[in-house]
């Protein structure tokens, strides 16, 4: 029944890619220019843009609403729906991603204007069946999630955190996190598991790695 | 949001000349917008309060000297597309010039600092809730000639000091007091060529023209602020108050920075936060504490001085004695500061 049901209905994600042509591959990400195309002259207001990310390491070619925000980019047009939509202001931090590495607020962010930018998304740490990142393992052994909606957004802003070296201590940690708002109130966990993982993600970068 | 023309600028001058050309009205009214960090005009665009038919994307010029922080003995310079949190960490910047530093710090969260620049930081619009509720008929600033929701409204964040009987909205940025508590100067270019003025004459107080933001005239871009430094200016420091501990906009703050030689003040400055409708300079606390030892006495008089004018309202009266105690606690602060 199951397997019927998989080769009559495309899944969400295979659908979606009828919007967007995927490249895959490492090797390819590694040639990616990393630079904005250039772009002529103005034209007209409706007319969808062409932006070029290169999402969790796959080169993706959109066409887009000029309007769209790198949030509803991933969600809505890549499948990626990990990112969650908090409050779509500013304000809360649920749609965290990391642009060239450094972390951002993709509801804030026009995906017009990262065209030719590298995106992390918390589907980019791990892939079915390897291990879990170690900040999602973290998040894990610490218990710092309940309903889970801020999760992805905390462990992402969580390794900008690291990255930055903005993770000294108790107090940086919460300083440097206060973007990342938890209507469930883990805070002391989330804390905890930074603590947890703050040397793994060190180690991970020394590498090169997310 | 309304859609909108998108157009990448590789040069300066290039953004300069694709913007469109229009008389200077209502801000919100404006045909055009330039995009930085986008983490306040795409916000009120989608809340459509601003509505570009033009967006002039102005990241590529990062490239530039517009995205470089540059210091050497005479002059500090801060590129208009410097990120926040950048500058916040720029190590010569916390050491030469901490308030500057901290006002960016203390300012937003790391991720919006990270997106955010300073030139956007700067132009910033109120976070007046009236302002950035469409809904409401009544904003002076939205609708020029509509009457102010907030007057009579909930008010409890509007300001006290630089207010009119059209608009007491509060400015909500950080970053502007400690540049003119510095005396900085930004530099802007135009259709007609670059000019400097001072960054305390870049914001415009409210009058009977509260639509009206700033002096920059259509079009023109922040390209720097540049700062001299002197030596005392290590002697500066940012304190802000707010309703929680971090991420969240002032109730109010000082900025001040004090050149001070055996206990006696030779230049003391002044600029506050979360209480006025700008970057506000308090000439006349400053007057008090120069050519005069410091003092817990004089420190007083000059919050005093600073709120002499303050004109309150239903829900913000309390602002006047915050703000008081946040100045003479930032003045006791940097006097006792290691410099
Ligand atoms: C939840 C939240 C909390 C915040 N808390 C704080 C806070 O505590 N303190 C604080 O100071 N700020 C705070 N902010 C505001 C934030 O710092 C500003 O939104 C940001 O600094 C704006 O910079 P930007 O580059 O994103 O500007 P943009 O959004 O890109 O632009 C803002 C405006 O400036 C214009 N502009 C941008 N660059 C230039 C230029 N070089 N020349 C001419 N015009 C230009 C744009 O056209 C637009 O009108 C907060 C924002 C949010 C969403
Ligand atoms: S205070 Fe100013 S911005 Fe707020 S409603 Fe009144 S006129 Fe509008
Ligand atoms: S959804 Fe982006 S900050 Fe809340
Ligand atoms: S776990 Fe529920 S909001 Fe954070």
């Amino acid at each position: 029944m199951s397997n019927n049901r998989a080769s009559f209905t495309p899944s969400r994600r295979k659908f979606l890619m009828t919007t967007a042509s995927s490249a895959a591959g490492p090797v390819i990400a590694r040639a990616f220019t990393g630079e904005a195309r250039a772009q002529s002259a103005p034209r007209n207001q409706r007319e969808p843009v062409g932006v070029r990310l290169e999402v969790n390491g796959h080169v993706q070619d959109l066409s887009l609403d000029v309007r769209t925000t790198l949030l509803d980019a991933l969600r809505e047009h890549l499948g990626l729906t990990g990112s969650k939509k908090g409050c779509d202001q500013g304000q809360c931090g649920a749609c965290t991603v990391l642009v060239d590495g450094r972390r951002v607020l993709g509801c804030l962010t026009l995906a017009a204007s990262v065209d030719g930018r590298s995106i992390t998304t918390i589907e980019g740490l791990t892939s079915p069946g390897q291990e879990l990142h170690p900040m999602q393992q973290a998040f894990v052994d610490q218990d710092a999630f309940q309903c889970g909606y801020c999760t992805s957004g905390q462990i992402m802003s969580a390794i900008g955190c690291v990255h930055e070296g903005h993770a000294e201590n108790d107090a940086d940690i919460r300083e440097y996190m206060s973007g990342n708002l938890c209507r469930c109130a883990a805070y002391p966990n989330i804390v905890a598991a930074i603590k947890q993982a703050k040397a793994a993600t060190q180690s991970r970068l020394a590498s090169k790695e997310t | 949001m309304r859609p909108f023309i998108y157009t990448r600028a590789n040069s300066p001058s290039f953004a300069v000349q694709t913007f469109p050309s229009g008389s200077a009205g209502p801000d919100v009214e404006s045909p055009g917008q330039y995009l930085a960090g986008g983490t306040n005009l795409i916000d009120l665009m989608k809340i459509d309060v601003l509505r570009p038919q033009h967006v002039i994307d102005i990241n590529a010029l990062a490239s530039s000297p517009l995205g470089i922080i540059s210091t050497n003995a005479q002059e500090l310079r801060l590129g208009a597309l410097v990120h926040m949190a950048d500058a916040a960490d720029h190590p010569e910047i916390n050491r030469a010039v901490p308030v500057i530093a901290q006002s960016l710090r203390l300012a937003a969260s790391q991720q919006l600092r990270n997106m955010a620049s300073l030139g956007g930081n700067v132009l910033q619009r109120t976070r007046c809730p009236y302002y950035r509720d469409v809904s409401y008929s009544q904003c002076n600033k939205r609708r020029p000639g509509s009457g102010c929701a907030a007057l009579d409204g909930f008010n409890r964040m509007h300001a006290v000091l630089g207010t009119s009987d059209q608009c007491i909205a509060t400015y909500p940025g950080d970053f502007a007091q400690a540049l003119i508590a510095l005396d900085a100067q930004v530099e802007l270019q135009g259709a007609n060529g670059t000019r400097a003025i001072s960054v305390g004459a870049l914001h415009r107080r409210p009058g009977d023209r509260p639509d009206l933001e700033t002096t920059l005239a259509p079009g023109e871009m922040i390209t720097a602020f540049v700062i001299k430094p002197a030596p005392w200016m290590r002697r500066s420091l940012y304190l802000k108050i707010r309703d929680r501990g971090s991420y969240e906009f002032a109730l109010a703050s000082a900025a001040v920075a004090m050149d001070l030689e055996d206990g006696r003040v030779r230049e003391a400055r002044i600029a506050l936060g979360g209480v006025a409708t700008v970057p506000w300079r308090a000439q006349a606390a400053e007057a008090l504490l120069r050519d005069q030892l410091f003092s817990e006495a004089n420190a007083q008089a000059a919050a005093d001085a600073a709120f002499a004018g303050a004109r309150t309202r239903e829900h913000n009266a309390f602002k006047v004695e915050l703000g008081k105690r946040t100045l003479k606690r930032a003045l006791t602060e940097v006097a006792a500061m290691e410099a």
